[in-house]
């Protein structure tokens, strides 16, 4: 699997950043950011959220253009002004949030941006034609809005192949892929570069990196701390230039288990945080009893599924895209009623759902009108505004958000402030339970610290928490008991990591 | 408080030294000296006493009606229909103020009893604003259960009900004698008083201002104001983290708009026309839309941007009777106000966005 | 017969100018703009076209018709994809602005006195052969060329729609301005290029009205066609041969006042009739399922 380096330090250069820097306002992305693509490897880059490496990234496809630094491609210095530019100079991107036009076609998507006439049946002859040469198999008439998330996957390479890329960059392309699903998708990458193309891989899961790349380079806010052989750099090494010495050292024991550890734990119990002190009582707070559901469309998303949560207990859901879990999470919320069956709920439920920005906030209006939301709906009367803004105040320093206060625009927030925010409102009345879906996206290392701990905390002080991320080592980290939702089913499965993997993609 | 204050006012006259601009180029390019023309413009709006009244009955039609467009923006709501439900408003308050005139059986109603005279015009503005609210209704429903967007919707229904007051001044509502296609004038007791005597002023102008101080109070201070602007900020967290009814709060929103709307309508028939006819409203449900957006959909705003629409409006007759320039022009004016401010607006997010990441 | 004829005839009248702005309307909308300033670019074509027709005759006000709606639609293009302001709040505006514009330029150089201007119109061409078909010939091709190049361009519009790489990537553009971004589509080019082609579309509509209809001007005579044209597009579900068979649709609606008058219906008010083509957009669009949001049209940023 891995090459040999001696011949790998004298392959070519394929595609070299250099002095790149890139600011938005006041905020400096990239500092002074090198990296070097060789021909024929998997180029690893690493690094927490926020670190930088998909704005590198972005500089080399051509869709930022940085303030300093050059691109270099086979020997030329380019000027990368945009995507078209980038891939007719052969270098392709896959993007972690897929850029596919759901409603068209896979021949369509693969075509998009040519010129001319469009033939339908000759582009599906290509797509066919790419697909087989490279191993990747997908129907070119299907449209991309029917397709399992591994297929769109799949259609975004594809894509990039259709191009003839010769530089393929990949954007956290494990995220969404249960565990079997990724393992191929690192193969597949190992064979297109073996081919003397290069992959650069963006990550934060060490376990890829190591696993396949043949360079690893590592950011930390946003500059180059560590570059090197993959074959020469162990895990602690990359772990301390991720996330500093200091750092390393106060969060290891929280949070960078499940980048790191959940690899050592792959056959471990599912099960391996210690207890806390609280235990859980058997009077479950939330439980569901045959419950379907149908959606609009009439599709079933949830097929008698029964599951009960106790107070004081973790639940975990596994599954893969589109498996049944936004509804699972919705009822138990009680955002969604079931079409048959019961569910069981706590008149207080805490929720933080997946998508902040379109389902737990105003953007445009002041933190506390955020804060107001909560329970806006059985409000009656007055708004106690005075009452309110002493709230969110309150939440503000509680729970560490970093605002101008409580009239501060919700949009001027970052991401993890944001988060932050919405887990303060939603766990500030002390909720029964509180129902979480993945609730660390997008977040840096400190403010995912911050939420999980914040959901260890709900959990001690007795409330039932149901989590679902689609990051399975975060699941497996958190969670008291771990169940697998499949095709709208709670699916038994064993209780180490690959039993469970295997579980989420139906296998038994 | 007073730094924004000033700062609006620095921003609004800037923006109105512009649009003044426009129009100065526009009459040098259409052959109009500017000087004169300008001068009858600020003569027509606030030169004189009778000036002043004439921007002020202007701009009571522009303020209720601008006050439903600026509700309905806040819900989230693209009612384009205001002009339709001014129009049906003012439909039902000519049907009950025949009503009405046929109880007081053909007396002017001058020696009406005050008490009287007030529930005759409170169940005329009633109907006004039922009529308007119902039209509306049409929209929300269409809206609601198939799933018609309301900026269309609502636009045909701006020509239906054009096409039913063409009818009505024809057929039902005709005037007695039926010659002219209008219906019969109001009797006196069944106007609005004139507030000012010697001027147009009317009771109407209270009624603007009563109603925009409780719709800024009821969006700031009660709960199903701040549930109507949670809609229109964000439906989905508004439905998800709020757990709000959307639907209710929109059709609660669609039928306080249409009824401000018709309200307008009533309060125009009642104060200003005393009878119904073809072209009764000149554009004042679309004109409200410039209104609304010029106030930043803010209610109380609204009365500061209707009297400068008013102002525009009254100007502009003086301006067509002076200096020979079509009034049509001030359809100019509001139109870069708008656009100036959506610019502004415009650059100033851009620049926010750049500076926040 | 007669009466189906006549019918038919001013179906196509009415049907004809709508058809030609919804057209445009649709490839904006495809490329993720709806521009509610059709009525301006309509009105702006209309007079355009008067004046140039008026100096130079026909053919030279055609082309003025269709510059003035691009000239519209360029000022609308300014605010909503080079600033990305609010498409709805500029399109209101464009429209107020047109309104006036035209209604000032009109006065100034024709007077305000409304003297009945006579605009030289071009006359139908009967195709040999086909307009002689019973009944449905001389309504459908015995038509001003105008007419005719509608024909070509419904069709000629959804193969450039599915059939070309541009239609593609403007399709993306509407559904999925990031996809097609990342695809390498420019993106502001690409809904330039839509708006301006509807202002255009627009403009020629406003030019039909005039020079192949009235054979006058008068101020607001677009009578919110524009308004109309949006909701056509809607009906036709973003497909040009759907949108082109609801523009007959309503011109049939418009249509019918005729010919229930030639027939002798008086019992209906007039009023009433006018009334009629509103009323059946609604119906058609509230009875054929989620007409209104069959497609989400939104834009970046």
């Amino acid at each position: 699997m891995t090459v040999d380096h001696a011949q790998a330090n004298t392959r070519a250069t394929i595609l070299a950043l250099t002095g790149i820097t890139q600011r938005f306002g006041s905020v400096v992305a990239l500092d002074d950011v090198s990296l070097t693509i060789r021909a024929g490897t998997v180029h690893a880059l690493l690094g927490e959220n926020g670190a930088g490496k998909s704005t590198l990234m972005r500089v080399a496809f051509g869709m930022l253009t940085p303030q300093t630094g050059t691109i270099t491609v086979r020997g030329t210095a380019q000027r990368m002004t945009s995507p078209a530019t980038a891939l007719s100079l052969g270098i392709g991107m896959v993007h972690q949030h897929f850029t596919l036009v759901p409603g068209m076609t896979v021949a369509e998507n693969v075509a998009l941006g040519g010129h001319g006439r469009f033939d339908p049946l000759a582009a599906a002859a290509e797509v066919r034609a790419v697909g087989a040469t490279a191993g990747l198999t997908l129907d070119p008439q299907a449209v991309v809005e029917t397709l399992p998330i591994g297929a769109q996957q799949r259609c975004e390479i594809v894509k990039a192949l259709a191009r003839e890329v010769s530089v393929l960059i990949l954007d956290e392309p494990t995220a969404v892929l249960a565990p079997q699903e990724a393992a191929e998708l690192l193969q597949w990458m190992r064979r297109f570069a073996d081919a003397g193309h290069a992959v650069v891989l963006i990550t934060h899961k060490l376990r890829d990196a190591l696993a396949i790349a043949d360079d690893v380079t590592v950011l930390r806010r946003g500059r180059v701390v560590y570059t090197g052989a993959a074959a020469a750099t162990t895990q602690d090494q990359l772990r301390i230039a991720m996330v500093g010495n200091a750092a390393a050292d106060v969060i290891a024991e929280t949070v960078s288990a499940e980048s790191i550890s959940a690899h050592d734990r792959a056959t471990a119990a599912v099960r391996p945080a210690a207890r806390p002190a609280a235990s859980p009582s058997d009077t479950p707070v939330l439980a569901l009893t045959q419950v379907s559901v149908r959606d609009a469309r009439g599709a079933m998303r949830l097929r008698e599924v029964s599951l009960s949560v106790a107070r004081g207990e973790l639940v975990g859901i596994a599954a893969v895209e589109g498996s049944g879990q936004h509804e699972l999470l919705r009822l138990l919320a009680g955002r969604l009623t079931p079409t048959t069956g019961q569910v069981t709920r706590p008149e207080q439920v805490g929720f933080v759902p997946e998508d902040r920005h379109r389902d737990a906030l105003l953007l445009d209006a002041p933190l506390d009108e955020n804060v107001a939301l909560r329970g806006a709906g059985g409000r009656r009367g007055r708004m106690p505004w005075r009452m309110l803004r002493a709230a969110t105040a309150a939440i503000l320093s509680a729970r560490d958000v970093r605002a101008a206060g409580p009239s501060a625009p919700a949009r001027s927030l970052s991401g993890g402030n944001q988060q932050k925010l919405v887990l303060g409102r939603e766990l500030a009345d002390r909720p029964a339970a509180v129902i979480v879906e993945n609730p660390s996206r997008g977040l840096d290392f400190q403010a995912t610290a911050a939420v999980h701990a914040a959901l260890r905390e709900a959990r001690d002080a007795g409330a039932a928490v149901v989590l679902y991320s689609s990051d399975l080592d975060e699941v497996l980290q958190l969670a008291d008991r771990v169940v697998v939702l499949f095709d709208g089913r709670l699916v038994a499965s064993g209780n180490d990591r690959e039993a469970v993997g295997r579980a989420m993609l139906g296998a038994t | 408080m007073m730094r924004s204050l000033t700062n609006w006012l620095t921003s609004a006259l800037l923006f109105l030294a512009a649009a003044v601009g426009v129009l100065s180029l526009l009459l040098l390019v259409t052959g109009h000296a500017p000087g004169p023309a300008l001068a009858a413009l600020v003569r027509g709006s606030v030169g004189s006493g009778h000036a002043l009244s004439t921007t002020v009955v202007r701009a009571i039609p522009l303020a209720l009606s601008g006050l439903a467009v600026a509700l309905a923006f806040r819900a989230g709501l693209l009612n384009i229909g205001a002009e339709g439900q001014l129009l049906m408003g003012a439909c039902a308050a000519t049907a009950m103020g025949g009503v009405m005139a046929t109880l007081m059986g053909g007396s002017t109603g001058s020696d009406l009893a005050g008490g009287s005279r007030v529930v005759a015009l409170l169940l005329i503005l009633i109907a006004a604003a039922v009529a308007g609210a119902a039209w509306a209704g049409i929209a929300a429903v269409l809206r609601r259960r198939v799933g018609v967007l309301e900026v269309i919707s609502t636009i045909m229904l701006n020509f239906i009900a054009l096409s039913i007051t063409g009818w009505l001044v024809r057929g039902p509502l005709q005037e007695p004698a039926r010659i002219n296609p209008q219906s019969a004038s109001l009797p006196q007791g069944l106007q609005l008083p004139v507030l000012l005597p010697g001027t147009r002023i009317h009771a109407g102008v209270l009624l603007a201002v009563g109603l925009a101080l409780a719709l800024w109070w009821w969006l700031r201070d009660r709960a199903s104001g701040f549930r109507l602007r949670a809609v229109g900020g964000n439906p989905f967290a508004a439905a998800s983290a709020g757990q709000i009814a959307v639907a209710h709060t929109t059709l609660l929103a669609f039928l306080v708009s249409g009824a401000l709307a018709g309200v307008a309508g009533g309060v125009e028939l009642t104060g200003v026309t005393f009878a119904l006819y073809e072209n009764f409203s000149p554009g004042y449900g679309y004109t409200a839309i410039a209104v609304a957006l010029l106030a930043r959909l803010s209610p109380v705003g609204v009365l500061g941007t209707a009297l400068l629409f008013g102002a525009l409006e009254a100007g502009a007759s003086a301006m067509q009777r002076d200096a020979m320039v079509p009034s049509v022009v001030v359809s100019v004016v509001e139109a870069s106000l708008i656009l100036l401010v959506v610019a502004a607006d415009r650059w100033r997010s851009r620049g926010a966005a750049e500076a926040g990441v | 017969m007669e009466l189906v004829a006549g019918f038919l005839e001013s179906t196509m009248r009415y049907a004809a100018p709508l058809c030609c702005a919804a057209l445009g309307e649709c490839v904006s909308e495809r490329a993720g703009v709806t521009n509610i300033g059709l009525e301006g670019s309509i009105i702006a074509g209309a007079l355009g076209a008067t004046i140039m027709a008026g100096v130079a005759g026909t053919g030279a006000g055609f082309v003025a018709g269709i510059a003035a709606g691009v000239v519209i639609a360029a000022i609308f293009a300014v605010f909503t994809v080079w600033l990305r302001a609010d498409q709805i709040i500029t399109g209101t505006a464009i429209t107020l602005l047109a309104l006036g514009l035209t209604g000032t330029l009109y006065e100034s150089v024709y007077g305000t006195g409304g003297v009945a201007l006579s605009i030289p119109t071009i006359g139908a061409v009967a195709i040999p052969g086909l307009s002689a078909i019973p009944v449905i010939g001389h309504a459908f091709f015995a038509q001003p060329l105008s007419t005719y190049a509608l024909y070509l361009l419904a069709p000629g519009l959804a193969w450039f729609l599915t059939r070309t790489h541009a239609g593609l990537a403007l399709r993306a553009m509407g559904e999925a301005p990031e996809a097609a971004i990342a695809a390498g589509i420019r993106p502001r080019r690409t809904q330039l290029l839509a708006v301006l082609f509807a202002g255009g579309m627009a403009g020629l509509a406003g030019a039909i009205l005039v020079l192949a209809q009235a054979g006058t001007f008068a101020e607001r005579m677009s009578a919110g066609r524009g308004f109309i044209a949006i909701a056509i597009v809607v009906l036709g579900r973003w497909n040009p041969l759907g949108v082109a068979a609801a523009a007959l649709l309503f011109g049939g609606a418009s249509a019918l006042q005729t010919l229930f008058q030639a027939m002798g219906w008086s019992g209906i008010p007039y009023q009433l009739f006018l009334a009629v083509p509103y009323l059946l957009t609604l119906v058609v669009m509230a009875t054929s399922g989620s007409a209104g949001t069959s497609r989400p049209q939104r834009s970046p940023g």
